[in-house]
């Protein structure tokens, strides 16, 4: 059973999204993701400045089994990368709610609101 | 409806994340697929590989059927339990499958063939016995009353816990050279296997593999999914049917011109067009110099022209991405190339087609 905590959204695709006290949001790619995946050995991460549209591949994780497109889960402009995440892939597996990927300024923070949340992605990941 | 083996509840048991594997619900891990490959590199791990297929054949006739059914000569196998690896190929040299034979008696021998490939292979050989008015029975050995199950153990330490668990096979498989199959009692252990480690695989009655898998897990040997199989036996150079070669592709160009005996006249299936084409493409190994993940299908650029990857992964022992490739004559070993991955040009090495055996890096 994977973890998906209460104070996030998420989407579909998922990615979770955490909103910051300073307009951004954090995103990363959720437990079941990491799990589903297997392995984490690489983590390519998005350029500080790109904008992106909502539901763009924005990044890319790979396991030794297969790789996988992160999208964007909301519209917006890149602002940081956590680098330490793509310097030890395996780190998403260990916690892939502390391991966050990018943060973003999202168009419309309505945006973020209307992702799913906990209930609504868990039925998304239980039936994936 | 995803075909299962004697062992998917023990798989089930031990929580393994399962995966449709060619219509068969197999396990792809059991938690980390990197510590199940290091596991095997470096200690002793275990595959229920139960959906390939074993094949009897019986008969005055298997010798002469043999000879003509597959790309490497049965003449090579002179003592009782020897195995062989070949391709058996169609009229055009394309590849049909990649098996194993083990001589047991002129008049029986046992095939471990593919499990995406079993019934068409089947049919390939039954379709050939007749027409070639062949005295050879052909027998599956994988479903129905006389059913096999197949446990692979293996790495530096597999022989000691299989003796740990089965004393009573000591005695007949310790003297076993790789390439090699011993019967005891209900037992049929080849030192054969997949990994590039020592270590047996195992075929038993199949409503016996459960206590096997079971006291072998009680031993301490690690439960594998088909994930490290994968990454183990890329690192050891072995061609995957279906990515690294299939009937559309000659064996000469897939790194299998040591498995073609073409020296002396026999005749076998596929040879005059192996003859007439020759070597088209090269078969070797790629490490990715740059940081990324090589992955089958992706483009390879070398000055000698385009070639493509046929596996890569990540490779838990070199901690680098690794692939197995088909790439033009002239490329050499040692040659630096472009790996077109999601079109960025990332820089490969190119190798010899072995990364790891042994426990060992072979660079």
């Amino acid at each position: 059973m994977s973890n998906v905590p209460s104070n996030l959204k998420y989407a579909a695709s998922h990615e979770w999204v955490l909103k910051n006290a300073d307009g951004s949001v954090t995103i990363g790619i959720t437990d079941h993701a990491q799990e589903a995946l297997g392995d984490l050995v690489f983590v390519e991460l998005p350029e500080v400045g790109a904008h992106y549209a909502a539901e763009k591949e924005i990044a890319v994780v790979e396991s030794v089994k297969a790789a996988a497109d992160v999208y964007a889960p909301i519209a917006g402009t890149v602002t940081e990368v956590n680098q330490a995440a793509a310097d030890a892939p395996e780190s998403v597996n260990a916690d892939a709610y502390a391991a966050w990927l990018f943060k973003m300024t999202p168009d419309n923070m309505a945006d973020v609101d209307a992702l799913l949340d906990a209930a609504a992605y868990q039925a998304v990941a239980d039936a994936s | 409806m995803l075909k299962k083996t004697v062992l998917n509840s023990a798989h089930r048991a031990l929580n393994a994340r399962m995966v449709d594997f060619g219509g068969w619900d197999m396990p792809v891990n059991y938690g980390s697929q990197i510590e199940e490959h290091h596991a095997v590199r470096n200690d002793c791990g275990m595959f229920d590989v139960s959906h390939m297929c074993p094949v009897d054949l019986v008969g005055a006739d298997c010798r002469p059927f043999l000879s003509r059914l597959v790309a490497n000569d049965v003449a090579k196998l002179t003592v009782s339990g020897k195995a062989l690896y070949s391709a058996m190929l169609n009229e055009d040299g394309g590849v049909i499958d990649d098996l194993i034979i083990y001589f047991l008696t002129d008049a029986r021998f046992r095939i471990v063939v593919n499990a995406g490939t079993a019934e068409k292979d089947l049919a390939w050989m039954q379709t050939k016995a007749a027409e070639w008015k062949m005295d050879v029975t052909i027998t599956q050995r994988r479903d129905g009353d006389n059913a096999l199950g197949m446990i692979a153990v293996q790495g530096p330490n597999a022989r000691a816990k299989v003796w740990q668990v089965l004393p009573q096979a000591k005695a007949a498989t310790e003297s076993l050279k790789p390439f090699f199959a011993a019967e005891v009692d209900q037992y049929f252990i080849a030192s054969t296997g997949y990994t590039g480690e020592d270590g047996y695989e195992i075929m038993l009655p199949a409503g016996e593999a459960e206590s096997l898998w079971n006291a072998l897990k009680e031993a301490g040997v690690a439960p594998c999914g088909l994930g490290a199989r994968d990454t183990l036996r890329l690192e050891a150079g072995m061609n995957l049917y279906g990515q690294d070669m299939d009937e559309t592709v000659s064996p000469l160009d897939a790194g299998l011109a040591w498995t073609v005996a073409m020296k002396d006249e026999r005749d076998f299936v596929g040879r005059a067009a192996l003859a007439a084409n020759g070597q088209q493409k090269q078969f070797l190994g790629l490490i990715l110099l740059d940081k990324g993940v090589l992955r089958g299908h992706q483009k390879v650029i070398t000055q000698h022209g385009e070639g493509e990857i046929t596996s890569g992964s990540f490779s838990p022992t070199l901690q680098q991405s690794i692939a197995l490739a088909r790439l033009p004559l002239g490329v050499a070993v040692g040659d630096e190339v472009q790996v077109d991955i999601r079109g960025k040009l990332l820089k490969a090495k190119v190798t010899k087609p072995v990364f790891a055996r042994n426990g060992k890096v072979v660079q």
